[in-house]
């Protein structure tokens, strides 16, 4: 009995140690929908974005499927760790808090981030004087997040919301006197809104670093070294073939 | 208070979770945790006194009402319809006009709203059990002493009624407190909110939740130690003599 246990156990061993060196013919990412134009569903259900175009065209570069998994922001790095999906790619931006935790890819895209309120709001800049007592929507446990709680937690009243939806939702309900998003977010779901009329509030912000870091990043596991440089190679391959400027332009126009 | 503050910098020295900072994102939660739950409970039982009358009366188009009241608030989760009452009224045209736009404009009062009807039609069936539990030689006594249908109701029925309802009373008010955690989806910095927020931002799911569990608990307890209190002293009548 203890024998076949020894042997079962070592079984389990081995069958561990060949898991955790495996090359993934089959990627699982996560990703947090809806974050126009970024990861989105068209009206026929289907997904799509800039995320999740640029992700498949890696996987078919470097030949392996892959699989979108949606889970909800504020717990996307935990379900990366606890295994529900292989990486991530959902507009994360790299920094130094998150890479404590999760090993980035090469930035693939460095969008700016910037304030967006109605055109009635009579604020030209967005300084701690300017906002005082106003109400600020971010969206839960993103770098704008820990920015504007750092920035305007004692002059503001914050809002936080579980997705970008439900916070665009209470900006055309009026609840919300201007929010803080990734730009192309913004424009894509606000400025380009046909409910109410919306402008950009000062400039658009892409400092300091330890906050909006350097762009966004595939997020892996640590230890999925390899993994991470394939889709760098492959990254690097679509950039040199147009692949890339091509799926850019389907979404950003010619900026 | 700078003693106290040196005292708190010195606990939590090197501790990058629990800073004095997001301690105070957990006491605003608890703050705002209980005055949502305790209004919504004390408007609740208010309103649930005398929806509980009307639900026992025999005129139909009295009960029916209220009967359906309760159903549709007791048949739906509640998640749905804090959802209805938050993210639903703005879609009424031209309710950002109205004179209610100043109250609904904020996440707290959908959300006590929301708690508070919920709770009332709770409250308003446990109440309508322990009125219609009386006993009837209770109310016949009344009768022979003359007294009319609301006295007999005021000094005989409601107050045997309401210590019946205690135990089951009790229970409401925990499932309440509980209840409240789904106010953070509607932004609401609750004590989930908190949990929610330190989560998001250190990725730290035990530390995060484990922390507000257990101020849940305490909450729990203290809440049932309360009704404890409130069960001896008023149904110590039920209590068999010489017992402690």
């Amino acid at each position: 009995m203890k024998k076949l246990l020894t042997v079962s156990l070592l079984g389990v061993a081995i069958a561990a140690g060949t898991a955790q060196a495996r090359d993934y013919d089959h990627v699982r990412f996560g990703v947090d929908v809806p974050y126009e134009p970024m990861e989105y569903r068209t009206p026929e259900g289907e997904l799509t974005g800039f995320d999740i175009e640029l992700g498949n065209a890696m996987c078919e570069e470097i030949g392996i499927t892959c699989e979108w998994i949606e889970q909800e922001w504020d717990g996307i790095i935990p379900g990366l760790l606890s295994r529900k999906y292989d990486a991530i790619m959902s507009s994360m931006t790299i920094n130094d808090e998150r890479r404590q935790t999760v090993l980035f890819s090469d930035p693939y895209i460095t969008p700016p981030s910037a304030w967006f309120a109605p055109e009635t709001l009579d604020v030209e800049e967005p300084s701690t004087e300017a906002l005082d007592g106003m109400s600020i929507g971010v969206q839960r446990g993103t770098l704008q997040d820990n920015y504007v709680t750092d920035m305007y937690g004692d002059v503001a009243d914050i809002s936080r919301y579980s997705t970008a939806d439900d916070m665009v939702l209470d900006m055309e309900a009026e609840r919300l006197d201007i929010v803080f998003l990734d730009f192309p977010v913004g424009k894509s779901t606000l400025l380009d809104s046909e409910e109410r009329q919306y402008k950009v509030v000062g400039e658009r912000i892409t400092e300091p670093k330890e906050y909006f870091g350097d762009g966004f990043g595939i997020a892996f596991r640590p230890r999925d070294e390899a993994l991470a440089e394939r889709f760098n190679e492959a990254l690097a391959t679509l950039k040199e073939d147009g692949t890339y400027d091509e799926i850019y332009a389907r979404y950003f126009g010619g900026e | 208070m700078d003693q106290l503050n040196q005292w708190l910098a010195g606990l939590l020295e090197g501790n990058v979770i629990f800073t004095p900072q997001t301690l105070g994102y957990y006491w605003t939660g608890l703050v705002t945790t209980s005055q949502l739950v305790f209004l919504s409970l004390i408007i609740g039982l208010v309103l649930a006194v005398p929806l509980a009358i009307g639900r026992s009366s025999r005129h139909r188009w009295v009960s029916l009402p209220i009967y359906v009241y309760t159903y549709v608030f007791r048949g739906t989760p509640l998640l749905i319809q804090l959802y209805i009452i938050y993210y639903g009224v703005v879609f009424v045209e031209g309710i950002q006009d109205s004179m209610f736009w100043p109250i609904l404009k904020e996440a707290f009062y959908p959300a006590l709203i929301a708690f508070t009807l919920n709770t009332a039609a709770y409250t308003t069936e446990i109440f309508r059990g322990a009125i219609k539990a009386t006993p009837r030689g209770e109310i016949e006594a009344a009768r022979a002493y003359g007294m009319s249908q609301s006295l007999t109701m005021r000094r005989i029925v409601l107050p045997s009624a309401f210590r019946r309802a205690l135990p089951a009373y009790g229970n409401e008010v925990i499932f309440m407190l509980h209840a409240s955690a789904i106010a953070s989806v509607v932004t609401l910095m609750d004590l989930t909110g908190a949990a929610r927020f330190v989560y998001a931002r250190f990725y730290a799911p035990f530390e995060a939740f484990i922390f507000v569990a257990a101020i849940y608990l305490c909450l729990t307890f203290a809440i049932l130690y309360l009704f404890r209190y409130l069960e001896k002293r008023l149904l110590a009548h039920l209590k068999p003599l010489g017992g402690n």
